[in-house]
């Protein structure tokens, strides 16, 4: 699922935000059709930083699952990450320093949550036009199942695109290559700066 | 398709004149995708804990997964069939607590309701359940919120103090 946004750069712009200073740029949410991959194409490039708000489930059959992202359709390994962990009985601790993707957590499964519980992403990519700097994504996921297994936790997680490049595009999948299932969101924001 | 203009909305704002047991905001509208509750506050003579019950659900439909940690070490607790869902320790002595509560589609009738919370307490002696951490949280409910009560869980006098500032925002997504 590719979707292009309906604003073209600063010309685009709201002039109208007074106290509301985020601008939704786009948003999805996946059908009765279960869909690999969310692109968010010709993200403009007036803001100072922006927020992916997500709320997703996927058809893998346990566990847990999360949100992969490439800029730019950037699949080399030009990608690290930090992760801190709370699984509701531990803390732990994850990263690695070159991949080919940043993993995000947390999403629900089909086959590891109770039915109608979905996990929740908040990320914040800063300065994602600069030419300068290469690009830092933060995030809050989590995702709980009432007690239930061995499934759920909360995340925090980081990552560095290597690339001084500026963001104009977003590839999400799953990174166990398992499908977006329906009512999964993914809301793109614009945040003035 | 005309494009929207800025979000991030202030439905309602309640800073307390007094102490007050709870705060409740009513009449959510379900015009907006996501919720986000700013609270900063605190008890007026000891510590606490503070929660948050939907739609006035005294069910034990509330369950939560934590993490956490202060200067004695870090830890991660769930708890599942709760009444209401915990979205931070409570300082007191004018030590507010910054709460930040996320509820991502609140309004749809289809799925349960997940949260996300960032908070953060501090108090000069680092007392439980004095920390910094993260929760997520989950309301067993298709129910769209209408509303939302917050109050605190078995501690203290059970008040949040004058002065405390509860903050409800609304976030609108982007065109479909």
């Amino acid at each position: 699922m590719s979707i292009t946004s309906l604003k073209t750069g600063g010309t685009g712009l709201s002039l109208a935000l007074d106290n509301n200073y985020m601008e939704p740029i786009a948003t999805t949410v996946v059908g009765s059709t279960a869909v690999n991959s969310i692109i968010f194409n010709d993200i403009p490039q007036g803001y100072k930083h922006l927020q992916l708000r997500m709320f997703g489930r996927t058809t893998r059959g346990s566990g847990n699952d999360g949100a992969n992202l490439r800029f730019n359709g950037d699949a080399s390994a030009s990608y690290s990450e930090h992760e801190l962990k709370g699984s509701g009985t531990a803390v732990s601790v994850y990263g690695y320093a070159s991949d080919v993707s940043a993993a995000h957590s947390v999403f629900a499964t089909d086959g590891g949550y109770s039915a109608s519980i979905f996990g929740a992403i908040v990320l914040d990519i800063l300065d994602y036009s600069s030419i300068n700097k290469y690009k830092t994504v933060r995030s809050l996921g989590g995702a709980d199942n009432n007690g239930t297994g061995t499934v759920g936790g909360v995340y925090f997680d980081s990552s560095c695109w290597q690339n001084l490049t500026p963001i104009t595009s977003i590839y999400i999948n799953s990174p166990t290559g398992s499908n977006f299932v329906q009512y999964s969101r993914f809301s793109l924001y614009g945040i003035k700066g | 398709m005309a494009a929207k203009t800025g979000t991030y909305t202030l439905i309602a704002s309640n800073t307390l004149n007094s102490s007050t047991t709870s705060v409740t905001f009513s009449s959510i509208p379900s015009t907006y995708t996501d919720l986000i509750l700013v609270m900063n506050c605190w008890q007026p003579s000891s510590t606490g804990e503070i929660q948050i019950q939907f739609n006035g659900d005294t069910g034990t439909n509330y369950s939560y997964t934590r993490l956490e940690g202060n200067h004695n070490g870090a830890e991660s607790l769930r708890s599942s069939n709760n009444t209401k869902l915990f979205v931070g320790a409570l300082s007191t002595s004018s030590y507010p607590t910054v709460s930040t509560v996320h509820i991502l589609d609140y309004a749809n009738t289809t799925t349960y309701k997940s949260s996300l919370v960032r908070h953060n307490s501090l108090y000069s002696s680092n007392v439980f359940p004095i920390n910094t951490g993260a929760i997520a949280g989950l309301w067993r409910s298709t129910s769209a919120i209408t509303s939302m009560t917050i109050d605190q869980y078995n501690t203290g006098d059970g008040n949040f103090a004058s002065g405390s500032t509860f903050k409800l925002y609304g976030i609108e997504a982007g065109n479909l």
